[in-house]
C-alpha cells in the first residue's frame, strides 16, 4: 500500500515538474527566437486586437481546419472540446469545497467521455483507412491516439462500468496539493487511469503536443499586417545591418 | 524530360491515388561552382556536407522562429495533404505539404530534439543520408513556395518557410540550383535577372515609345534615369521584351502619362524580381533590395511604384521596410511601396481615366490570382484589397468578366505552377503537372461562360502560362497582363481615334465612373 502511494505521488510530482519544465524550456526558445521577416498568412489583421481575434477563432473555432477539411474538423473539434470539459469536470477532485461552476459543468463533463472516444476513435479510423493520411502517420501518431484513448476509457470504465472509490481519490488527490499524503486507492483502473495521465505529461513537451503553445507563436497567424507602416527588424538582422556595408 | 503525359483535365481536380516515388526522378540542374561561388557559396558539394548542413540548420533554427515553430508543431493532421498544386498534379506523396516537411523534420527530430536522439524509431527520425539529401534537393524544389498549405493548416504552418531554410542548408554546402543563383549574381552585377544593361534597355523603351505614338498618335514617355522624377518604377524585366509582360509596361506608361506625373525606371535596379526570396537568403535579399533604395537615393525620387509580379510584391510589400528600409526620405503621404494596382485604381476611383472598355470586347476574362499576392500581401487600406482592386480595375476596363469557382481564387487560389525559383526548362514536367489545378478551373470558365482569356498581374504567371497553355490546347497569347487590357481601353489625352470609337468613348467612359 505504502510503495504504490510512494510510485503514485512521486510520479506525480515528477510529471508535474517535467510538464512545467519541458513547456517553459519551450515557450522560453519560441519567445527568444525572432522573426525575422513578416510573414502572416494574408488576408491578415492589421493590428494586435485583430491578432487576438484571429488567434481565438483558431483557437476556439479551429477556424483554418474548418475551411480544410470539414471531417477532420469535427472530429477534431468534438475530440478537443470533449477534452475540456472532462478536464474542467476533473476540477471536482482538486478543490474542496467544490466550486460552483465546476458542480454546473459536471452533468455535460461526464458525458463529453463519449465525445472524446468518438472523436479519437474516427481521427484514428481516418489515420488507418484514408490512404493520404496513413502515408504520413508514424508510429508516434498511432500511439498517441491509443494513449488518449486508453485514458478516456478508463474514466468511462470508472463512472459508468466499475466505480472506483472516489472519496479515497480525491483525498490522495487534495493530499498531493496539500503535501499530506494520503493512501492511493488500489483500484487497478484508477491505477491504470493515472499512469496513463502521467505518461500524457511527460510526452507533451517533447512531442507533437507542442502544438498548443506553438499555435501562438506561429508567425503566419500571430503577425499583423502592418510591413509598410512599420519597420520589423530582428535583433540580428540590425547587428547584420550596423555590421555590414 | 519531355517523356511524360500532359495531365487531362477534369471538371473538379481529384485527389489523385497515391504514386510513390512518381516525381523522384524531377531535380533541377545544379549550379557549378560559376553560379555558387558569386553568391558566397562553396563551389561544390563539400567533403563535410553533413555536418557543414547540421551546423547551419541550427544556425537557422535559432535565426527563425517560423522554421522552429513549424518543425515542432505538426500533429499530422492531413488537412493540408490535398492542398498542393504539385501533389494534385503528381500524385507524389512526397508533394503532400506534411509530406515535404517531414523531409525535414525526420532530420530535425534525429539532431535537434529529446525524443528523436533517443527514440528515432518512435518518432520518425532520421540522418541526413546522400539519400535523404537527394530526396531534399529534388523535393524541396518542388514546392513553389505558394503558401496555400499555410491556409489551411490549423497552426499556420508554411511550407514556403521549410523549402526556404532546406535550399539556404543545400547553398551552404555546395547544392544549390543553378536557375536561382545564377539569376541572383546576374541582378549584383548588372541589375536585372535577365544580364539586360543599360544601354539595351535604352533602346528597348525608345522602341515601345514609338509603338505606343504608332498606336495612339501620343507621345509617351519611358525615361529611363531621369534625376528628379517623382516616382521610381521597380518592375520585373521581363516587363521590358516578354509577352504580354511588355503590354503590360505600356499599360502603365500610359496611366502615368494620362496621370501627368513624372516617373522614370532606374538602370542600375531594373528589377523587381528577389529571387533571393526562393533560396531563403535573407543577407542576398537585402543585397537585391539595397540596389532599390540607391537607386531611389541617387535619382532624388519621392515615391516608389512596384509593377505586376507576384513575389516581387511579396518582397516590396512585406520585406522592403525590414530589408532597405527606413524609407523616411520618401514622400510619406503616399504608400511605400505602391502597387501599380494601388495606383491605377486610385485614379480610377478619382475618375480621373477614361476608358473605352469596348476596346477589350472581343475578350471575355477571368483572373487568376497570383500565390504571393494573394497570400502573402495587401493592396489598399483593407485585408483583402489585394482580391478586390485588380477586380475592380478589370471591370473597369473591360465588358465581359467572370470568377473562376471561388475555392480556386482568392486566398484558395492554385499556384500557376511556376514559381519559387522554378520556372525554368530543366523542370518542364513539374511545371505542366503542377498547373493542372489551375487549368482545370480554367477550363470550367472556358467551357461555360465562354472565356477567352485569363488575367494574371505577375511576371512568373504570365511567363509559366505562356508556356503550359499549348501544352494544354489553349494559345500562349491567352494570358495577358492587367494592365495590358488598362493600355488597350484607356483614352489618352489628344489621343488620336476615329469618329467610331470617339462615340463609343463617351458610353464607355461613363460606366467607369459610377460603377461601384
Amino acid at each position: 500500500m505504502a510503495v504504490l502511494t510512494a510510485i503514485f505521488t512521486a510520479g506525480f510530482y515528477a510529471a508535474t515538474a517535467w510538464l512545467v519544465y519541458g513547456l517553459a524550456r519551450k515557450i522560453v526558445q519560441y519567445w527568444r527566437t525572432p522573426a525575422p521577416l513578416k510573414i502572416p498568412t494574408m488576408p491578415a489583421p492589421l493590428n494586435t486586437g485583430g491578432v487576438a481575434m484571429r488567434l481565438a477563432r483558431e483557437v476556439v473555432l479551429f477556424e483554418s481546419l474548418f475551411k480544410s477539411n470539414k471531417w477532420i474538423w469535427l472530429f477534431g473539434w468534438m475530440f478537443h472540446v470533449a477534452l475540456l470539459l472532462a478536464m474542467l469536470r476533473h476540477l471536482r477532485y482538486f478543490t474542496e469545497p467544490v466550486w460552483t461552476w465546476v458542480v454546473l459543468v459536471q452533468p455535460f463533463g461526464t458525458y463529453a467521455g463519449f465525445a472524446m472516444l468518438a472523436g479519437l476513435g474516427a481521427l484514428w479510423f481516418r489515420r488507418i483507412f484514408v490512404e493520404r493520411i496513413r502515408y504520413i502517420s508514424g508510429p508516434s501518431d498511432h500511439l498517441m491516439l491509443v494513449l488518449l484513448l486508453a485514458i478516456t476509457a478508463s474514466g468511462l470504465a470508472m463512472r459508468y462500468v466499475a466505480r472506483t472509490d472516489i472519496v479515497a481519490l480525491k483525498s490522495f488527490i487534495l493530499g498531493l496539493i496539500r503535501f499530506d499524503w494520503q493512501p492511493m486507492p488500489a483500484d487497478p483502473i484508477l491505477m491504470a487511469h493515472l499512469a496513463l495521465v502521467i505518461a500524457l505529461m511527460a510526452v507533451f513537451p517533447f512531442s507533437k503536443l507542442l502544438h498548443a503553445p506553438g499555435l501562438f507563436f506561429s508567425p503566419g497567424r500571430n503577425q499583423a499586417d502592418s510591413a509598410r507602416e512599420k519597420r520589423h527588424l530582428a535583433p540580428w538582422a540590425a547587428k547584420l545591418e550596423a555590421g555590414g556595408e | 524530360m519531355g517523356d511524360y503525359k500532359v495531365p487531362e483535365l477534369s471538371e473538379f481536380t481529384e485527389i489523385p491515388a497515391l504514386q510513390d516515388g512518381s516525381m523522384s526522378h524531377s531535380s533541377p540542374f545544379v549550379a557549378g561552382p560559376e553560379y555558387q561561388e558569386p553568391l558566397g557559396f562553396p563551389g561544390e558539394l563539400v567533403e563535410d556536407w553533413h555536418d557543414k548542413a547540421i551546423g547551419r540548420f541550427g544556425d537557422l533554427l535559432t535565426k527563425s522562429r517560423a522554421l522552429r515553430v513549424y518543425l515542432d508543431s505538426c500533429v499530422r493532421c492531413g488537412a493540408c495533404t490535398d492542398k498542393c498544386h504539385y501533389f494534385l498534379g503528381t500524385g507524389d506523396p512526397k508533394n503532400m505539404p506534411v509530406a515535404r516537411q517531414d523531409l525535414m523534420r525526420k532530420v530535425y527530430r534525429r539532431h535537434f530534439t529529446f525524443a528523436g536522439k533517443w527514440l528515432p524509431w518512435l518518432v520518425g527520425a532520421e540522418d541526413l543520408t546522400e539519400e535523404v539529401l537527394d530526396d531534399w534537393y529534388s523535393y524541396f524544389h518542388q514546392c513553389s513556395q505558394c503558401r496555400r498549405c499555410s491556409v489551411y493548416c490549423p497552426y499556420g504552418i508554411d511550407t514556403a518557410e521549410i523549402s526556404m531554410a532546406a535550399r539556404d542548408i543545400m547553398d551552404h554546402i555546395g547544392k544549390g540550383q543553378k536557375y536561382c543563383n545564377e539569376i541572383i549574381a546576374k541582378v549584383h552585377t548588372v541589375g536585372n535577372n535577365l544580364g539586360l544593361k543599360g544601354p539595351a534597355l535604352a533602346n528597348t523603351l525608345e522602341g515601345l515609345e514609338e509603338d505606343i505614338e504608332d498606336e495612339t498618335g501620343v507621345k509617351v514617355r519611358l525615361p529611363l534615369d531621369e534625376k528628379g522624377a517623382d516616382i521610381l518604377l521597380v518592375t520585373p524585366s521581363a516587363d521590358f521584351f516578354a509577352e504580354p509582360h511588355v503590354d503590360g509596361l505600356m499599360g502603365y506608361a500610359k496611366v502615368f502619362h494620362q496621370a501627368g506625373v513624372s516617373w522614370t525606371i532606374s538602370s542600375y535596379a531594373s528589377e523587381a524580381a528577389n529571387f533571393a526570396m526562393f533560396i531563403g537568403s535573407y543577407e542576398q535579399m537585402r543585397e537585391v533590395a539595397l540596389r532599390i533604395r540607391k537607386a531611389a537615393l541617387d535619382l532624388g525620387v519621392k515615391r516608389l511604384v512596384f509593377g505586376e509580379c507576384g513575389h516581387a510584391w511579396r518582397v516590396a510589400y512585406s520585406f522592403l521596410n525590414t530589408l532597405a528600409g527606413p524609407w523616411d526620405f520618401l514622400d510619406q503621404n503616399y504608400p511605400i511601396p505602391q502597387h501599380i494596382c494601388e495606383f491605377t485604381n486610385d485614379l480610377i476611383e478619382q475618375g480621373a481615366l477614361k476608358f473605352d472598355k469596348s476596346a477589350n470586347d472581343h475578350m471575355t476574362l477571368t483572373f487568376h490570382d497570383s500565390c504571393n499576392v494573394a497570400r502573402a500581401t495587401r493592396m489598399g487600406n483593407k485585408p483583402g484589397g489585394q482580391f478586390e482592386i485588380p477586380r475592380a480595375i478589370a471591370r473597369a476596363v473591360c465588358n465581359n468578366f467572370v470568377d473562376m469557382a471561388p475555392e480556386t481564387i482568392r486566398e484558395g487560389t492554385y499556384c500557376c505552377g511556376g514559381g519559387g525559383g522554378l520556372l525554368t526548362d530543366d523542370l518542364m514536367e513539374l511545371r505542366v503537372k503542377g498547373a493542372k489545378p489551375r487549368m482545370d478551373a480554367l477550363n470550367q470558365v472556358v467551357q461555360n461562360d465562354g472565356v477567352t482569356h485569363m488575367i494574371a498581374i505577375c511576371a512568373i504567371c504570365k511567363s509559366q502560362f505562356s508556356k503550359v497553355f499549348p501544352e494544354y490546347g489553349m494559345e500562349m497569347d491567352q494570358v495577358v497582363s492587367l494592365h495590358q487590357l488598362v493600355g488597350n481601353a484607356i483614352i489618352l489625352d489628344g489621343q488620336e481615334t476615329d469618329g467610331e470609337i470617339n462615340d463609343e468613348t463617351e458610353d464607355g467612359a461613363a460606366p467607369a465612373e459610377t460603377e461601384e
